[in-house]
C-alpha cells in the first residue's frame, strides 16, 4: 500500500505541491491528470523518492520512503521517466538487463535472464535484443526502457510501478498495450501510478483518478465520479460532454471543437 | 561479460606483453629479444646474466626497463581515467583534461619553470625536477578540486555545471600559462614546450617508486565502478532509482582519476589524445559495457603509449621526439579511420 500524507514541496519559494494526500491500494491503478505545469511530474519525483518533500511523508508498504536503503527501495519501486537521452551505444538486451542490477552483484543469475526475456517479449522488443539502442526509433526506445523497469520489479508483486507519460511516444497499438500491461500487473497485485494526457485512456484503464491543478489535489475518485463536464473544464479549460459507454459502463469524454480567430 | 569481450581483453593483454618485450630491445642500442628473455628469466632467479653482454644488462635494467614501466603506468592511467570520466559525464567526448587536471598541472609546472631561476638557483637540478613534478601534481589536484566544489550544491555535484566550470577554469589556467610563457626566457620556453608535449624521458627507478602507488591504486580500483557507470549511462535519476549511490560514485571517480592522471602528468608532461580515443576505440571493438571498457582502456592505453614511445625513440634516432606529438600525429589518422569505417 502507498500512503501519501500532506505532501508539500517547493523550489526557490515556489510551491509546486500543496498539501497532497491520497492512497493507492495493492492491485490498484491510479491515473494522475492535470494541465502542463500542474505538478504531475513533481509528484512522481516525490513518489519515487528522488525529491524529498518539505513536509509530509510517503509510506510504501508501511515504511517511510526516506528510511529505505537505496538498494532495497530499488527492488520495490520502479519509475519509467520521460525520455532520457542515452549517449553510449549499449545493446538493447544490455539495457534491459540493467533493470536487474539491484538483484545481483557481479554476474546475472538464470532467473535474471529469464525475467529479462519475459519483459522484452511483453514489450515487443525481443526482436531488437542484439541491436544498438541508439539505432531505435523514439517509440521503440521507450518500450526498451519499459521492459527494463518492468524487469526491475517483476518478481515482487508488492512493488510500486510509476509511469510518467508512458505512452507519449507510442503508436495506437502500443499505447493500448502498455496500459493493458499496467492493468495485468495490477491484477497480480502491483500498485500502479501513471501520468497520462488522454482522459479517455484514464477512464478506460484506471481504477481511480487524481486531478491536479496548480499543485493542489482538486478531484480524486473513480472515473465515473470525477470525469464530468465541470471537473474537466476546471482542470483543462476545455469544453466537453461526457456520455456513458453503454457496453463498458465507463465515462467517455467527447471534446468540443476549439476555434481560434487570428484577426 | 560476453565471450567476445573476454577474448578481446585477453588478446590485448597478450599483445601488450609481446610489444613490451620487443620495445625493451629497440632504440639506439639494439638488444635481441632472445637476450632480453634470457636476462629477464635470470633476473627472476636472482642469478647474474651469464653469457650475455654486460652492456646489454645495464641498458636493459637501468634505462629501458624503467622507461617501459613508466609508459605502461602512464598509458594505463590515461586510458582508464578517460573511460571513467566519459562514463560519469555520459559523454564520449569527455576526457580527464575536461575537469582541469591537465591545465592545472601545466599552470603550476610553467610557474615553477618561470620562477625557478630566482627561487631555486642554489638547488641542484635533480631537486628541481622533483619540485616540478610535485608542483604539477598539486596543480592538477587543486584545479580538479576547485571545479568539483564549484559544481557541488549541498555536497551533490552537478555534472553539467562540472563540465562548464571545467571549461572556464581551463580557459583561465590557459591564460595564466600564456602570460607566463610570454614572460619567459628562451631557455625556459624550450623547457616549457618540451614539458607541454610530453616525454617519458624522466624515467628512473626512484621516480617509478614514487609514482607507482599514485597510479596503481586508482588504476586497480576504477574497474570496480563498471556496473555503476553502466547505470549512469541511463541518466543519474535512473542510476539513483536502481539503488546506486551516484554522489559517491561521482566523487570517487573524480578523485581516483585526478590522482592517476595528475601523477602521470607530473612525471611525463601532457600526453594528449590518449584519454579521449582509447576508450572510444575500446567501445567500438567490443561494446559500451563499462565492465569491459574500463579494463580494456587500461590495456589499450598502456599498449598505445608503449608503441608511441618506441616510435618517439626510434623515428629520428638518436634525437628523441616528444611523445605527445606521436600520440596525436599517429592517433588522429587511426581514429578517423575507425570513425569512417564504423559510419
Amino acid at each position: 500500500m502507498l500512503r501519501v500524507e500532506k505532501i508539500n514541496y517547493e523550489v526557490n519559494g515556489r510551491k509546486l505541491l500543496k498539501d497532497i494526500t491520497f492512497q493507492v491500494r495493492k492491485g490498484e491503478i491510479l491515473a494522475i491528470l492535470g494541465a502542463n505545469g500542474a505538478g504531475k511530474s513533481t509528484l512522481m519525483g516525490v513518489l519515487c523518492g528522488e525529491k524529498k518533500p518539505d513536509s509530509g511523508a510517503v509510506h510504501l508498504n508501511g515504511k517511510a520512503l526516506s528510511t529505505y536503503e537505496p538498494a532495497a527501495l530499488a527492488k520495490c519501486r520502479a519509475l519509467l521517466s520521460q525520455q532520457q537521452q542515452m549517449t553510449l551505444s549499449f545493446k538493447v538486451e544490455e539495457i534491459v538487463l540493467m533493470g536487474r542490477y539491484p538483484h545481483y552483484r557481479n554476474t546475472p543469475k538464470q532467473q535474471d535472464y529469464k525475467i529479462v526475456a519475459e519483459t522484452m517479449e511483453l514489450c515487443g522488443v525481443s526482436a531488437f535484443a542484439e541491436r544498438d539502442f541508439l539505432s531505435l526509433s523514439g517509440g521503440e526506445q521507450q518500450r526498451v526502457h519499459l521492459a527494463r523497469i518492468l524487469a526491475q520489479i517483476w518478481d515482487n508483486p508488492d512493488a510500486l510501478l510509476l509511469l510518467d507519460e508512458p505512452i507519449s511516444a507510442l503508436d495506437l497499438h502500443y499505447q493500448q498495450k502498455v496500459l493493458a500491461i499496467a492493468r495485468a500487473l495490477a491484477r497480480k497485485g502491483f500498485m500502479v501510478v501513471l501520468i497520462v494526457h488522454d482522459v479517455n485512456f484514464a477512464a478506460m484503464y484506471a481504477d481511480r483518478i487524481l486531478m491536479l491543478k496548480n499543485g493542489r489535489k482538486l478531484f480524486h475518485g473513480t472515473p465515473v465520479e470525477v470525469l464530468a463536464q465541470k471537473e474537466i473544464y476546471t482542470i483543462f479549460s476545455v469544453e466537453s460532454s461526457v456520455i456513458m459507454n453503454p457496453r463498458t459502463l465507463k465515462p467517455y469524454v467527447q471534446l468540443e471543437e476549439m476555434d481560434i480567430d487570428l484577426d | 561479460m560476453q565471450k567476445k569481450q573476454k577474448f578481446i581483453l585477453l588478446t590485448l593483454g597478450l599483445v601488450l606483453v609481446v610489444v613490451s618485450i620487443v620495445a625493451l630491445g629497440m632504440g639506439a642500442y639494439h638488444i635481441p629479444p632472445a637476450d632480453i628473455l634470457r636476462m629477464l628469466t635470470q633476473k627472476l632467479h636472482f642469478g647474474s646474466a651469464g653469457g650475455v653482454h654486460n652492456m646489454h644488462e645495464d641498458v636493459l635494467f637501468e634505462i629501458r626497463m624503467p622507461r617501459l614501466l613508466l609508459g605502461l603506468l602512464v598509458g594505463a592511467a590515461l586510458g582508464i581515467s578517460g573511460a571513467a570520466i566519459q562514463g560519469i559525464f555520459r559523454n564520449p567526448l569527455a576526457e580527464p583534461g575536461l575537469i582541469g587536471i591537465s591545465s592545472g598541472a601545466s599552470l603550476f609546472a610553467v610557474l615553477i619553470i618561470a620562477f625557478e631561476t630566482f627561487l631555486f638557483t642554489s638547488l641542484a637540478a635533480w631537486i628541481g625536477y622533483y619540485i616540478l613534478a610535485f608542483g604539477a601534481f598539486v596543480g592538477a589536484g587543486l584545479t580538479a578540486f576547485l571545479v568539483y566544489r564549484i559544481a557541488s550544491k549541498n555536497g551533490r555535484p552537478n555534472v553539467t555545471t562540472m563540465l562548464l566550470a571545467g571549461i572556464a577554469i581551463n580557459a583561465f589556467a590557459g591564460a595564466l600559462t600564456g602570460l607566463m610563457t610570454y614572460m619567459s626566457t628562451e631557455q625556459q620556453l624550450r623547457t616549457i614546450t618540451f614539458w607541454m608535449l610530453g616525454s617519458l624521458g624522466g624515467a628512473t627507478c626512484d621516480n617509478l617508486r614514487a609514482l607507482a602507488p599514485f597510479i596503481l591504486i586508482p588504476v586497480l580500483i576504477l574497474p570496480f565502478f563498471g556496473k555503476s557507470l553502466n547505470a549512469f549511462s541511463l541518466g543519474e535519476l535512473q542510476a539513483d532509482l536502481l539503488g546506486m549511490r551516484t554522489d559517491r560514485v561521482k566523487r570517487w571517480v573524480v578523485v581516483l582519476s585526478t590522482l592517476a592522471v595528475g601523477a602521470s602528468v607530473a612525471v611525463s608532461g601532457i600526453i594528449g589524445f590518449v584519454g579521449l580515443i582509447v576508450p572510444h576505440t575500446v567501445r567500438l571493438m567490443g561494446g559500451a559495457d563499462h565492465r569491459f571498457v574500463l579494463p580494456g582502456s587500461l590495456l589499450l592505453g598502456a599498449l598505445v603509449l608503449t608503441l608511441a614511445d618506441v616510435i618517439a625513440r626510434v623515428a629520428v634516432a638518436p634525437i628523441e621526439l616528444p611523445i605527445g606529438v606521436i600520440t596525436a600525429l599517429l592517433g588522429t589518422p587511426v581514429f578517423l579511420y575507425i570513425l569512417i569505417k564504423d559510419k
